[in-house]
């Protein structure tokens, strides 16, 4: 190979990179934004990827369309190319190389992890579970009675973190604030303030998602699964069901408020004094209406469970 | 230097005027391959179209944020017999045919091992189409629980009715699963057993290694999946309570019965069109194919690690941690022998004489496209990564990147290619052209929207959304809409071409590979006396005879030196290549 042709190589690897850099940077205006501890790590983790997959995508698209405009045979050509069968250094390189970054990035999505799972507390007392971070563990599959127990999991050195309890049902959330006993359909949560949800379903398989947050979990019947963020940004924002649950699977959503500790606590007290009532549900609503209509097509679908009875709706 | 090409004229005369009620045979029991190749081809091909009317219901619905075009069912159930159909009776089945009609004529085979059973298998696929389609009609409408088909939901039943849609789905789906096991035996037995004299497994073409491996994903994946969808018909059905938690059942369990099989799946589905590109870049880029050993190796490595990645589907299912991690660099490892593939095709093309004809355009816009899927592939397989955008959009764009961009494009690239073999006439170069810039332009402009929607957060299977969505989805839809466009120059392409297009000559690509040694379309046994293969599978440019002299009758690729190729015989390659520009 000529020194020449080492120079531009070079340059294209350094033009390619800025290039992917620059990609990597703007990845980030491509996300919601970022209310959680845990955006930040998955934000720079997706970033990361874009930056090296637009190299790879960058490099391969160019040869390929380099390849097809300067070799591209005319009509009447009807020699062949030339007959290179391999070449072992080569066959060598493009395998090692992706060896490496495949350890690179599972390494790098490794530590992310670890810092996500580091920052929820209670780890102490599941060594045994180091890896298992802490906002995802299934603490009990032996039933409902978790659903009155689960204050029991506050030990005096968490007295820092805000439990509370999601109840997701066909289709409609219920958010239980044991401590001041309140339940809402619209969930309140102090800003920069660690908070364990225990996830629970009352029938089919749901999923826990606010796009702001970044995390995702599941909810399986019969379990009640523990999961932890800290948000960081006061604002409203919206929790959806991630998981197919059935006909009005994309209706089921609800509020998410995050605010200051005085305005939540005075929220709280608002909250408890107000007599249970009917919350709206627009399944519920949606459901009704489609009885009353004269033209339908005559598919049953699974009826929604009764509206939620809470102290605060919207 | 050049491999000369001769066209011995007799051959493809003799054929072309076969029998005028030839066309019956392709609408009976027929147990030759090339007929039961293309019965699954445009068997499949019907089933693609519907599904794709079925697409644009779902863009139709989504290019407003409210739930206002059809009713919240219709919608979950148009999505999940999207799926349903584009899988088990688009991808999997032309991919079949395409193996159906092309390994026995790769391998030097007269037909596959067991043509009856062979028969068979195809004659289900319309079967499990009926009954996809008949669930139409049943109280309750058809299944309404996505093509993963996850209990509770799935086994929540409101009608009561023991004959609802989600049985008859399972029970096709039952079926459609045997049609594939009786399919994949048929397959490995007569690539094992078949296989004309000289024939060495290096010997053989990618295209028929990578059918070869799919088709062992298929022995060692499908029980699982046919096993839980039995038992999910038994909780249907019989009351029992293997996934129902109400009962004490587990419903993660299902989980894994479903993704132990359909995520190898994916590649039973993607090698096959590995193959298909290993097989056109070489032919148009008239160049052999880069590091062959290594690439067929790695479509066997590819079938090994596709059994142990199915847990990143379910990274948020409350999998334990330290699951999570063995599973993300399980999933990672594949790109490895993954992009030695990619790498191998690009060197394929560097340097070689690039013909830009219809075939090589979609084999070239399916490997761009798949690059990307395999980018976000990697994004996806990151535990971090997925905790956000797992169930969003960003994974429908992923694996239509995947099911369209590269699959698809796959699959009509090896239409485009075979089609003189398969049919004994060209295609139109022009509308070929014309179809491939309509669906490269619509695929992008249909899935490209779905990452940033992810990004931001929009899940999948929803029937409305927030309106901060909207800009994006509009885009998708129309770009949905101009795919659903782009079927019909192909379909008028493929009709005319069929009844009334330029004969074809036995090899129009001056190709290398036991194909195109005998007439376009091939006789009934194939080969007269089965050919001895004498050289590697892509020689272009190496002047090596494929098969053994004394073959060289029948065959088409005849080994000449250079002085005597530049005189008579080049018209005639000419003239091939013309008849396929008028």
């Amino acid at each position: 190979m000529k020194i020449r042709d080492i120079l531009i190589l070079i340059a294209i690897a350094i033009l390619l990179s800025a290039v992917s850099i620059q990609i990597g940077q703007w990845s980030y205006s491509w996300l919601p934004p970022q209310a959680s501890t845990e955006s930040g790590l998955i934000d720079n983790t997706i970033s990361f990827l874009v930056t090296l997959g637009s190299f790879i995508f960058l490099g391969v698209t160019g040869t390929v369309i380099y390849s097809v405009i300067l070799h591209r045979a005319s009509e009447e050509d009807l020699t062949d190319g030339l007959p290179i069968e391999g070449n072992i250094t080569l066959e060598v390189v493009w395998t090692v190389i992706p060896v490496f970054l495949v350890i690179w990035i599972a390494g790098y999505s490794y530590n992310i992890y670890q810092q996500m799972g580091i920052q929820a507390p209670g780890h102490g007392s599941h060594p045994n579970m180091l890896m298992d971070a802490a906002y995802a563990e299934t603490l009990n599959s032996s039933g409902k009675e978790n659903l009155e127990s689960s204050d029991s999991l506050v030990t005096p050195v968490e007295n820092t973190v805000e439990n509370i309890q999601v109840d997701a049902k066909q289709w409609a959330w219920v958010f239980r604030y044991p401590e001041s006993n309140v339940t809402s359909t619209e969930l309140h949560l102090p800003v920069n303030q660690r908070i364990r949800f225990a996830l629970q379903s009352e029938d089919v398989i749901h999923g826990f998602y606010v796009p702001a947050f970044r995390v995702k979990q599941d909810i399986v019947p019969n379990e009640t699964i523990n999961f932890e963020l800290t948000p960081t940004r006061i604002g409203e924002y919206r929790l959806s069901d991630s998981q197919y649950s059935g006909t009005y699977f994309a209706a089921m959503e609800a509020n998410v408020v995050v605010e200051s500790a005085e305005d939540y606590q005075k929220w709280l007290h608002q909250a408890a004094k107000q007599k249970p009532s009917i919350a709206n549900n627009q399944a519920a609503q949606e459901y009704a209406q489609n009885e009353q209509q004269e033209f339908q097509n005559g598919w049953q679908t699974v009826p929604p469970a009764a509206p939620p009875l809470v102290n605060y709706h919207t | 230097m050049t491999i000369n090409i001769e066209t011995t004229s007799n051959i493809s005369q003799s054929h072309h005027h076969q029998g005028e009620g030839d066309w019956k045979k392709y609408f009976g029991w027929s147990t030759d391959h090339k007929v039961i190749g293309i019965q699954y081809i445009v068997t499949a091909f019907m089933f693609f179209l519907v599904g794709g009317i079925f697409a644009m219901v779902i863009r139709g619905e989504l290019i407003t944020p409210e739930a206002d075009l059809v009713a919240r069912s219709v919608y979950n159930a148009m999505f999940t017999m999207h799926g349903s159909i584009m899988l088990f009776l688009w991808t999997f089945p032309i991919l079949v045919g395409l193996g159906n009609y092309l390994v026995p004529l790769m391998i030097g085979a007269q037909d596959m091992a067991f043509p009856r059973l062979n028969a068979a298998a195809f004659w289900m696929v319309p079967v499990v189409g009926i009954l996809m389609m008949a669930s139409f009609l049943v109280p309750g409408g058809p299944a309404q629980a996505g093509w993963w088909s996850y209990p509770p939901v799935s086994i929540q039943n409101p009608t009561g009715n023991l004959i609802n849609g989600e049985v008859i789905w399972l029970l096709a789906v039952a079926i459609s699963g045997v049609s594939s096991i009786m399919g994949a035996v048929n397959f490995v037995t007569t690539v094992v057993k078949m296989r004309a004299p000289g024939m060495g497994f290096f010997r053989m073409p990618i295209f028929v290694w990578a059918v070869f491996s799919a088709q062992i994903i298929q022995l060692f994946g499908l029980p699982a999946l046919t096993a839980g969808a039995v038992m999910l018909l038994f909780d249907l059905t019989a009351g029992t309570h293997f996934f129902d938690p109400s009962a004490g059942g587990d419903p993660v369990m299902f989980q894994h019965f479903f993704w132990f099989y359909s995520h190898p799946a994916v590649y039973v589905i993607i090698l096959p069109v590995f193959g298909i590109f290993s097989e056109i870049f070489p032919t148009h880029a008239r160049k052999p194919l880069f590091g062959y050993k290594i690439v067929a190796i790695s479509s066997m490595l590819i079938a090994g690690v596709s059994g142990l990645v199915w847990v990143h589907h379910m990274y948020v299912s409350g999998t334990p941690g330290w699951m999570r991690m063995i599973f993300m660099v399980s999933t990672m490892f594949v790109s490895v022998p993954t992009g030695i593939k990619v790498f191998a095709w690009v060197a394929t093309l560097w340097g070689g004489k690039i013909r830009l004809n219809t075939p090589m355009l979609f084999a070239l816009g399916g490997l761009i496209m798949f690059v990307f899927a395999g980018i976000t592939g990697i994004m996806l397989s990151s535990v971090p990564v997925d905790v956000h955008v797992n169930n969003t959009y960003f994974v429908v764009g992923h694996f239509h990147y995947v099911l369209y961009g590269t699959v698809t494009m796959g699959i009509y690239a090896a239409i485009y290619n075979w089609f003189p073999k398969m049919t004994g006439k060209m295609y139109s170069e022009g509308w070929g052209q014309l179809h491939f810039w309509l669906a490269f332009i619509g695929t992008n402009l249909n899935f490209l929207p779905m990452h940033p929607l992810g990004l931001h957060g929009m899940l999948r299977r929803v029937a409305s959304y927030a309106p901060e969505y909207t800009f994006w989805n509009v885009i998708a839809s129309l770009g949905g809409f101009l795919l659903g466009m782009s079927t019909l120059p192909f379909i008028i392409n493929m009709v005319a071409s069929w009844l009334d297009g330029e004969p074809a000559t036995a090899n129009p690509w001056r190709a290398i590979g036991l194909e195109w040694i005998v007439a376009s379309p091939p006789p009934h046994e194939n080969f007269d006396t089965i050919p001895v293969i004498i050289s590697e599978p892509y020689a272009y440019g190496m002047n090596k005879s494929l098969v053994l002299e004394q073959f060289q009758e029948e065959a088409v690729v005849i080994p000449q030196s250079l002085e005597e190729q530049s005189a008579g015989s080049d018209s005639e390659s000419l003239s091939a290549e013309n008849s396929r520009d008028k």
